[in-house]
């Protein structure tokens, strides 16, 4: 079974809240002191899945796709010293300012280039704008079939069978191949890389795609292309003031609690 | 023609909360928009929950009544929701975001040739546009974005939006849709029902959750406990899901249910923003944690300061005998 992998970098997720800074005029985040941005987790759940359906199918090959700026690579990288085989990075300034709908259509471009493979793998969404959709739409721009939102990925036989999760519980659906698949948190911990691997990936070559290279117009990509235009990016304040109840003992701040409750009438 | 479509979904019940609530924004917005509101209801057996639909603010109602759509398949209800749109050509599509939401709105809005903004917290009209507030960032950040192609596809966090007052007196147009033989290449071939008991947890008007502070999944027994005195669901952080202490379905946030419910019981919960998106909408949050920087107790109107395990049995107790 050959698969490929969509992955991006973003800000880590587990920045501490008080780190998280915007810069609202330029609606962007902006680079957290001291703290490196990583895979998306959801994508490095992904590569997993990848590489666990080419070792039961045998043989094939895990390769790994990303669109971003030259810290992209790092993603990447990681996602090679994981066991992935080969990684392509979309890297063009044309790129820039883009959104879901021109991140998919430079993906899918870089697919039928590459050859669409048997199993295409998402995260279910990447964890800095949460949209979750770009999965979808290279599935539809490549008439694929798709299941979102998976916490098991099975191979039997050349068919794929998986587990989705949702509201109240979890269903299985049987794909053929190709199909476009995106991994959610339930699936588990991805491996990590060992210091040998992380090694053998950094010597690994990263080819290097551009829209030109993909037979993309810079109209049709990044800002240019965008369906979706942001108007303002800002942090949510909380007006809520607590109120600690302090006592001698857990019994008398449990009935403190209890009273302060009473008295606000929300018991 | 309308000039906003909802897709909405039903249950035993009829019309899904989600789905009222969604009609109540399409009303809001179309007073601003000009036009009438559409749903759009794609299942089998769906008489009953057409009939609620103009109490609910619909002026018209498409129905795509089939046993092949008795349950959500991509495959299958794709073509149909892509019909549906064709015939009424909205400039607004909204969805929850719900599973179903999820998987088609951006397959949806590619096919139809626009984008899809998924998970608005808050709508508004600004120059014939919808311009939607979502959440980001693991719920650190706010965006406000518009779809700039047609139609503008939104998919929008359940309780987010009020319902409009039911108004029995109105009624919407049915307009039956044709339902050809799905071509089904994903198939859906089973169901496992999460084991939940009592309360469902987007239903419930107390929930009680559990993080990764409390440890480690025997914990959980005494949440249930409490949550028994209560009449409460039991929630927990998507830390204490992952680590396979308490099943998904009963996560709470970014990445599981949202709730907003009456009071919000966290327990040895940090209060990261992913799980806050789930939670924030709550009218009333108490935090009970041992160390007193958790920035839930930031989003908290009572916080207790103390080891939960010391908390729990006391709390138990006040709470039998108050509500006795």
């Amino acid at each position: 079974m050959n698969v490929i992998v969509c992955v991006k970098q973003i800000p880590d997720p587990e920045t501490p809240a008080a780190a998280f800074k915007v810069d609202e005029a330029a609606m962007q985040v902006l680079p957290a002191q001291g703290i490196s941005p990583v895979i998306s987790p959801f994508d490095a759940q992904a590569v997993e899945a990848a590489l666990r359906i080419k070792d039961s199918s045998g043989d094939g090959t895990v390769n790994i796709i990303s669109l971003g700026p030259d810290s992209a690579r790092d993603a990447i990288k990681h996602s090679l010293a994981m066991g992935a085989d080969e990684g392509y990075h979309l890297n063009d300034d044309a790129f820039e300012g883009g959104d879901a709908w021109t991140t998919a259509l430079a993906l899918s471009k870089a697919i039928q280039h590459l050859g669409v493979p048997d199993v295409l793998i998402f995260g279910r969404q990447a964890a800095d704008w949460d949209q979750g959709t770009v999965g979808s739409i290279v599935a539809e721009l490549l008439d694929l079939p798709s299941a979102t939102v998976l916490r098991a990925v099975e191979l039997s036989g050349d068919r794929i069978t998986v587990s989705r999760v949702v509201a109240d519980g979890f269903e299985n659906i049987d794909l053929p191949t190709p199909c476009v698949l995106t991994i959610s948190n339930e699936f588990g911990d991805p491996r990590y890389p060992q210091l040998r691997q992380i090694m053998q990936a950094a010597r690994k070559q990263v080819t290097e795609l551009s829209a030109a290279d993909l037979g993309l117009d810079a109209s049709e990509v990044g800002a240019a292309g965008a369906r979706v235009q942001m108007h303002a990016l800002f942090q949510p304040t909380s007006d809520v003031e607590v109120e600690i109840i302090e006592g001698d003992t857990p019994e008398e701040k449990a009935a403190g609690l209890v009273n302060a409750l009473r008295e606000a009438k929300i018991l | 023609m309308a000039s906003i479509l909802v897709f909405g979904e039903t249950d035993d019940s009829g019309l899904t909360a989600p789905t009222l609530e969604l009609l109540g924004a399409a009303s809001r917005l179309s007073a601003d928009i000009g036009g009438g509101v559409a749903l759009a209801l794609i299942g089998s057996g769906l008489a009953d929950a057409a009939a609620a639909a103009g109490p609910a603010g619909a002026d018209s109602v498409y129905t795509a009544d089939a046993d092949s759509l008795a349950g959500y398949q991509t495959d299958s209800f794709l073509p149909v929701a892509q019909g549906i749109v064709e015939q009424d050509s909205p400039s607004v599509i909204l969805m929850s975001q719900s599973s179903i939401g999820r998987d088609l709105a951006p397959r949806l809005a590619t096919r139809l040739g626009t984008a899809a903004i998924m998970d608005a917290l808050g709508l508004e009209v600004d120059g014939g546009r919808v311009k939607a507030t979502r959440s980001c960032y693991g719920g650190n950040a706010r965006q406000v974005v518009t779809v700039q192609t047609d139609p503008q596809v939104i998919t929008v966090r359940p309780k987010s939006q009020d319902p409009i007052e039911a108004d029995a007196s109105r009624s919407a147009e049915l307009i039956a849709v044709d339902v050809a033989e799905p071509t089904l290449r994903a198939r859906t071939t089973g169901k496992e029902q999460a084991e939940s008991e009592g309360i469902r947890l987007e239903d419930a008007e107390i929930v009680v959750s559990g993080g990764r502070g409390l440890g480690g999944p025997e914990a959980f027994a005494d949440l249930e406990s409490l949550a028994g005195v209560l009449t409460a669901a039991v929630g927990s952080s998507r830390a204490a899901c992952d680590l396979g202490w308490y099943p998904p379905s009963q996560q709470v946030g970014l990445t599981g249910t949202v709730v907003s419910p009456t009071l919000y019981v966290a327990i040895a919960i940090s209060g990261a923003s992913q799980h806050m998106a789930g939670c924030g909408g709550s009218k009333n949050i108490i935090a009970i944690n041992k160390d007193p920087d958790a920035p839930i107790f930031s989003f908290s109107r009572f916080g207790i300061v103390d080891d939960y395990k010391k908390v729990l049995p006391a709390l138990e107790a006040a709470f039998a005998a108050a509500l006795d």
